[in-house]
């Protein structure tokens, strides 16, 4: 972008005439969403603290519940269980993010920049599939020492299959955010109707092998489960189950479902 | 600079077509600092969202600083910068990282973004808040670093709807002073919005005055003044005097509806041009035999002209009666 310096009293500085390129204008939205976690760190550990406790005070306790094929260390079951709870937070609070923007004037400033519209939602995304990797690889290094023992070449797998559907999740909490303009209520809502059960019927927990068979039916139609049973087979490194195919067409239908949803939403404006 | 030509904005709201703009024309040459002044509501920052191509509009056209807002949005998001009536810098960022950013977004790279930045923050006076989060920073100082975000990419035409809204006096001024400044140096087009009178008045060269989607006046305060509204005498005769016979003497120099009886037994009159209307009228009065207590002149204001022009005043919550002096 830097052309000749004109001549007169005015600075040498051009003047831009055109945006920058697609990937000049994703960057720019990942860096403006980064910059802030870099600065202060300490906010990723924050973000963290809900899947920690549950890693910490109720992954110990699982350990006498039984009923996990083969005497498996229950490590290995909680473990990527905890990961899509991240996952399912995670993006969850970058809508809210997103909507505090809209409700102030910020988002607007950047709708009046000729920045690509589907840069400003890939971007944002991007920045949530990163920390989402980064919290990741904190919590399999934490929950290492307590008995988990990753394949690591699954591992690698598994947190890309989580990034992915925690992109879809994120576009969608952008989605639902923008619509939910004036007063942010319907985000709210929506998200508090749908967090918990989302949670509580993707056998994240607690295995729902032994519950009744309707939990077992409602737990056939969240995509979490896929994504849940598909994130535990690579872990431990069998990268040919079947669960692993269902899991990444789930993420892969979420992830579509969101960019398609959320570039469209974005094109619109902020209105 | 802008030329728009029949532009209009409904809206759906629970089922009803509300029309915010009912057809906007308007044409600002480059350089002038033009005033949009209406009462809430009346369709300014619909208006300016169009223009801005945030908001498309439902019929009409227009071309914003050479590119057309329907056809090529992206050239004029290019061309302009916009400071919305809200805050445009994120809470989470620092000063400086936001300014940065924004010359990004106008396709800057990293370095000269982040020089550009440096200087925006010298020339609005706010390099000691660089390393701040908004937040923390005083409304004036905030709303200046708005402004600061609409000029990262030097726009030769910014938009700034309702930039004083809320400040305290002191900081109004100082926000005047850099929007005043960056006329002189650069010779910024300015279009901005607000409901306060009197900013209207001293600061704009043109002051467009909008009510219920249509622009009802247009032209200089002093012009508008005079056209529409004219001044104002105020009298007061002396003890004993026989009201309504001044008040018919009134009425047969300047047309009776524009004398009106006000309080305390005063006379009041619309007239063109006070200083020689009033000595007229005095002469005219003593010839009667109606001796005068007190008598003032004043210049009308704005609110003159829009209570003139709609029979509302503008000032919220005061009666269109009684807007003497």
């Amino acid at each position: 972008m830097n052309g000749s310096p004109n001549g007169g009293a005015a600075p040498a500085e051009p003047r831009p005439t055109t945006g920058g390129s697609f990937l000049h204008d994703t960057w720019t939205v990942f860096l403006r969403e980064v910059t802030p976690v870099v600065r202060e760190p300490l906010g990723l550990a924050f973000s963290m603290v809900q899947p920690l406790l549950f890693l910490f005070l109720f992954g110990p306790l699982l350990g006498g519940a039984g009923g996990f094929a083969g005497g498996q260390s229950p490590w290995q079951w909680f473990v990527p269980g905890i990961l899509v709870m991240l996952c399912l937070f995670g993006p969850m609070m970058s809508g809210y993010t997103l909507l505090v923007e809209l409700l102030g004037g910020s988002l607007e400033r950047m709708l009046v920049s000729p920045l690509n519209r589907t840069a400003m939602l890939i971007g944002r995304t991007l920045k949530e599939s990163a920390v989402l990797a980064v919290q990741a690889v904190l919590i399999v290094a934490l929950a290492v020492p307590l008995g988990f023992e990753p394949h690591w070449l699954g591992a690698l797998a598994g947190t890309a299959l989580l990034t992915v559907f925690g992109v879809g999740l994120g576009a969608l909490s952008f989605v639902l955010a923008m619509a939910s303009q004036p007063d942010g209520e319907l985000f709210y809502g929506v998200t508090q109707m749908l967090l918990f059960p989302l949670l509580l019927l993707s056998g994240v927990l607690l295995p729902l092998d032994h519950g009744p068979v309707w939990l077992q039916a409602a737990a056939a139609v969240n995509p979490v489960s896929y994504v849940a049973e598909a994130a535990r087979a690579l872990f431990a490194g069998s990268f040919t189950e079947a669960a692993v195919l269902h899991g990444a067409s789930a993420a892969a239908a979420v992830a579509l479902a969101g960019l398609v949803l959320g570039t469209r939403r974005m094109r619109r404006g902020a209105r | 600079m802008i030329n728009a030509r029949g532009l209009t904005r409904s809206f759906k709201i629970k089922r009803k077509t509300v029309e915010a703009v009912r057809g906007l024309d308007i044409d600002v040459e480059p350089g002038q600092l033009v005033a949009f002044l209406g009462p809430n509501g009346a369709g300014k920052s619909t208006s300016l969202r169009m223009l801005t191509t945030l908001l498309p509009p439902t019929s009409g056209t227009a071309t914003v600083a050479g590119c057309d807002i329907a056809t090529d949005p992206e050239g004029v998001r290019a061309r302009i910068g916009y400071v919305g009536q809200r805050s445009g810098a994120g809470e989470n960022l620092r000063v400086r990282d936001e300014l940065a950013n924004q010359g990004r977004c106008y396709g800057m790279a990293g370095a000269p973004a982040r020089r550009r930045a440096d200087e925006v923050l010298e020339s609005l006076d706010l390099a000691p808040l660089a390393q701040r989060k908004p937040g923390t920073l005083s409304g004036g100082q905030r709303r200046r670093l708005d402004i600061a975000l609409g000029l990262v990419h030097r726009p030769p035409l910014l938009f700034l709807d309702e930039p004083t809204t809320g400040l305290d006096p002191h900081s109004r001024a100082s926000v005047w002073e850099h929007i005043l400044r960056l006329r002189e140096r650069h010779g910024t087009t300015l279009f901005l919005t607000t409901h306060y009178l009197e900013e209207a008045d001293t600061m704009a060269e043109r002051v467009v005055v909008i009510d219920e989607g249509r622009v009802i006046a247009d032209g200089t305060a002093d012009r508008l003044k005079s056209d529409l509204a004219g001044d104002r005498i105020s009298l007061v005769p002396r003890d004993g005097a026989d009201i309504t016979a001044v008040a018919d003497t009134a009425a047969r120099m300047f047309g009776a509806h524009e004398v009106t009886a006000g309080s305390g037994g005063r006379i009041e009159a619309r007239v063109p041009r006070a200083e020689t209307a009033l000595p007229e009228l005095l002469r005219v009065l003593e010839a009667d035999g109606v001796e005068t207590a007190a008598a003032t002149t004043s210049r009308p204001t704005l609110d003159d002209v829009f209570l003139a022009l709609t029979g509302r005043s503008l000032v919220e919550g005061e009666p269109a009666e009684g807007a003497a002096l």
